[in-house]
């Protein structure tokens, strides 16, 4: 019983951030019908300039807010500069540049911080905590904690301030929504910059865990795609509870199914999610989207 | 238009012909990178004509790259069966794999289905390690490289380069024959417009899973050449970048486009390394920048870029000749 | 002086012409309406007003040229356009659709009185506030359209087939409700429309086109007399 409820705690504390990627995926892909393969690398690469900074000596919640401000900015011109010149060409030419972005950062990275795996501090102490007879990874609660105080800051922000419906707006009818007077263009550069916002702290709450490295988040993107295609790509929410989910049920199998164990963990996760397509073509949370003829 | 159109036939045949003579120019390592774009370039066209055609998007096609090469690979290594064989059987066993798999991802809609494939290409590496036994595990299987027929007087790269061309010509043949039918006006259809299609008659689903089946063959058959050029099959050549460097190569090549498989093949060959060449520091970010340049200037791919210039200077030259 | 003012205007999808050359005029506090057959251009018209076609020629509002401007930038000098179709943002509630309506003139503040005035005038919005706006009936949604656009507090509305699809009653009502902003709020409007006795009864100026040009223009009550857009027009 402690085992199966520190596995869950875990589970949700990673699933946390699987689930924080692929909401910054799910506001991407609403805005622009794109997946950004670079989300992940842009994670990483915002968790490298935490580690400068905090190697410079800047205390940890200064170093953290601080990239965050970076990365909102960072997100924000990647989609002015570099996604901007492709905005009306066909998707899979976005998703090209993306793939682009993706080899770019990752390169860069390597290049400028090395392929050595380097330890992140956490925020939280070493000590675990005990909760009843149970301990609990500091770590893994104080993750789970940040990761859903920014979802509840964002989801304040866009249910009920005039720019965050400006954004969703934008997102649903680009016509008439500068029909309202929108900036169209420029709500996508934002919808980018909170992305790349909810990315950087999913990197900086991970890093600790899986160590800072320029390919630590493909596994991670890997597991957020797996979340958005449960959740359902049309629904923020779901995408969230698919991450929690996913990180949920993989900590679990990798526990007690004995055959499955580490190897073949990630497939298991993979053909759960095909059975849930095929039972639910649009994810379970997503609207099955209807087309004109 | 009508003399234009004929000099734009006369291409194939000779880029078949230099195909031919190059064997005999090049260098052994040269020779085996062209033999790649010749198998890269049967793949392409094989992604192509799901994605670009039919509007099918794949990212697990290095699944079906995979499972052509280790169909060649386990039955030269298990049952000895001379290779020749064994490139019809990896087409024939992908063609049904992925007309089954069609079947199932007939109800998942673009996005979605892209992410199934993703799927298919991410498990592809672990099933392959878990099945020790057949595949060898991470090991892998190692084969010999098949010798030239005697008295044709080719080094072994030599003959492998004609055996790539000699399947690369049957399945472009094939493909262009199959695509500029009805079947392909139907399968274009089926992209399209899906409702109107089906409303004149066109049993969308069969042709969305025959297309998957075809498409799955194709790079089957790409996968199974590729193992005998490389005489060695290894789980991790099979990964997720191998599906997305192919997603690469149609957008770059020109999404339904025949001649747009060659130049994508051409591009994910020789641009990796022309990117090391410039950066020895940070190759891949220099591969990035060429990526996104390219779809700045050619957001339709070399092919599409190729037409449409084409059809300009066609268009300048008769309004030129009228004033 | 007229608040819009349109000159020698030509417009243009790809290589086809739909607009050659028309010229026409919304006075102050006035109602100026769009005739013509399906494919006449009216729609066109009212885009080429706000920015969302390319254009040729000369658009003048409150006396300041507008052609060639962004959209964004001409609806908030309090041009508002119901388009054909409604725009409705169908996954977003009923008030924030109204909201957004607001968007564009965010920092005169008070949308609380607006919205209240819109529920005022379209009481069937107030009771649905709160639901999706996909959820609506056509003409309810009509009347979100308008609505959205009152937000903006325009001096200029433009209309594009407002009774498109709609039960007669409805489409009436629709009606009294224009012509009670018009008199009531000062808001000059454009209007599109297909029902040419309505649309004539409403107005004070009407233009007539077909294929891109205007043919016939002059005051509405000069236009029910001519031989040609009676029988044309109005059958009888």
């Amino acid at each position: 019983m402690e085992i199966f409820v520190q596995q869950v705690v875990s589970g949700l504390a990673t699933g946390g951030i699987y689930g924080s990627v692929a909401l910054a995926l799910v506001m991407i892909y609403q805005a622009t019908d794109v997946v950004n393969f670079a989300q992940g690398e842009m994670a990483m690469f915002s968790t490298y300039l935490a580690w400068s900074m905090l190697n410079a000596g800047v205390p940890y919640w200064a170093a953290f807010f601080a990239t965050l401000a970076v990365a909102f900015v960072g997100g924000l011109a990647i989609e002015r500069v570099v996604i901007r010149p492709v905005e009306n060409a066909p998707v899979l030419t976005i998703v090209i540049v993306c793939i682009g972005l993706l080899v770019i950062l990752n390169s860069v990275a390597g290049w400028l911080y090395s392929y050595i795996q380097k330890p992140f501090p956490s925020p939280f102490p070493a000590k675990p905590f005990k909760i009843g007879d149970i301990f609990f990874g500091a770590h893994d609660l104080g993750a789970l904690g940040v990761t859903l105080l920014v979802l509840v800051v964002l989801y304040v922000f866009f249910r009920y301030t005039t720019l965050g419906l400006a954004m969703r707006a934008a997102a649903q009818n680009p016509v008439s929504s500068r029909l309202c007077g929108i900036r169209v263009g420029w709500m996508l550069a934002l919808g980018w910059g909170f992305a790349a916002l909810v990315g950087a702290v999913a990197g900086m709450m991970i890093a600790p865990i899986v160590f800072l490295d320029p390919n630590m988040m493909s596994g991670i993107l890997i597991y957020a795609f797996a979340s958005a295609t449960l959740g359902g790509f049309t629904s923020p929410g779901g995408a969230v509870l698919g991450g929690l989910i996913v990180g949920v049920t993989e900590n679990l199998v990798g526990t007690y199914v004995r055959f499955i164990g580490t190897e073949l963990k990630l497939t298991v996760a993979l053909a759960m999610i095909l059975i849930v397509l095929l039972v639910r073509p649009s994810g379970l949370f997503g609207r099955v989207a209807v087309h004109r003829v | 238009m009508r003399r234009g159109q004929g000099w734009l036939r006369a291409i194939p045949p000779a880029a078949l012909a230099l195909g031919c003579v190059l064997p005999f120019l090049l260098s052994n390592f040269r020779l085996f990178q062209f033999t790649q774009v010749g198998i890269y370039a049967i793949a392409l066209l094989g992604l192509n004509i799901l994605t670009g055609y039919n509007g099918q998007i794949s990212l697990g096609h290095g699944a079906f790259y995979a499972l052509g090469a280790y169909t060649t690979a386990i039955m030269i290594d298990k049952w000895n069966v001379p290779y020749g064989w064994t490139i019809p059987v990896a087409g024939l066993v992908c063609l049904a794999v992925g007309f089954l798999f069609g079947i199932p991802a007939l109800r998942l809609e673009g996005l979605y289905l892209a992410l199934a494939t993703f799927a298919l290409a991410l498990a592809v590496p672990q099933i392959l390690k878990y099945f020790e036994y057949w595949t060898g595990g991470s090991q892998g299987i190692v084969l010999s490289k098949p010798e030239p027929p005697l008295g044709l007087g080719l080094s072994p790269d030599q003959w492998l380069y004609f055996v790539t061309l000699g399947v690369l010509v049957v399945l472009f043949v094939l493909g262009a024959n199959l695509l500029r039918g009805r079947t392909g006006r139907a399968i274009v259809a089926i992209r399209d417009n899906p409702i109107a299609a089906q409303a004149m008659g066109v049993n969308s689903a069969l042709y969305k899973s025959l297309t998957f089946g075809v498409s799955a063959a194709y790079t089957g058959v790409a996968g199974a050449l590729s193992a005998l050029a490389i005489a060695f099959v290894a789980p991790d050549a099979f990964n997720v970048f191998l599906s997305i460097t192919f997603l690469v190569g149609i957008v770059i090549g020109g999404l339904a486009s025949i001649s747009g498989a060659i130049f994508g093949a051409l591009f994910i060959q020789f641009v990796p390394n022309w990117a090391q060449e410039i950066s020895k520091a940070a190759p891949w970010a220099m591969y990035g920048i060429f990526l996104i340049v390219f779809m700045y200037v050619m957001p339709r791919g070399i092919a599409g870029s190729l037409w449409l210039a084409w059809t300009r200077l066609a268009r300048v030259g008769r309004t030129g000749r009228a004033g | 002086m007229a608040l819009l003012e349109v000159a020698d205007l030509e417009a243009r999808y790809g290589w086809t012409k739909v607009l050659h050359g028309i010229r026409f005029a919304v006075e102050d506090g006035g109602i100026t309406t769009i005739l013509g057959a399906n494919g006449a251009g009216k729609t066109t018209t009212l885009r080429a007003v706000c920015g969302m076609v390319r254009t040729a020629g000369e658009i003048r509002f409150d006396g300041a040229r507008i052609a060639g401007r962004a959209t964004e930038d001409i609806v908030r000098l309090g041009i508002a356009h119901v388009p054909e179709g409604r725009g409705t943002f169908m996954q977003l509630t009923v008030e924030e659709n109204l909201r957004l309506g607001a968007y564009a003139r965010r920092a005169t503040g008070a949308p609380a009185r607006d919205l209240a005035r819109i529920y005022d005038y379209f009481p069937v919005l107030g009771e649905r506030r709160s639901q999706t706006a996909g959820s609506l009936s056509g003409g309810e949604q009509q009347m979100l359209a308008v609505g959205r656009a009152l937000m903006l507090r325009p001096r200029l509305l433009l209309l594009d087939e407002p009774s498109l699809g709609l039960a007669p009653l409805v489409a009436r009502e629709i009606f009294r409700i224009v012509r009670a902003i018009n008199r009531e709020e000062r808001v000059s409007i454009l209007l599109v429309e297909q029902n040419v006795a309505t649309a004539l009864d409403l107005a004070d100026h009407a233009y007539l086109l077909e294929t891109g040009r205007v043919v016939v223009s002059g005051p509405s009550a000069e236009l029910r007399r001519d031989d040609a857009i009676r029988r044309s027009y109005l059958g009888y």
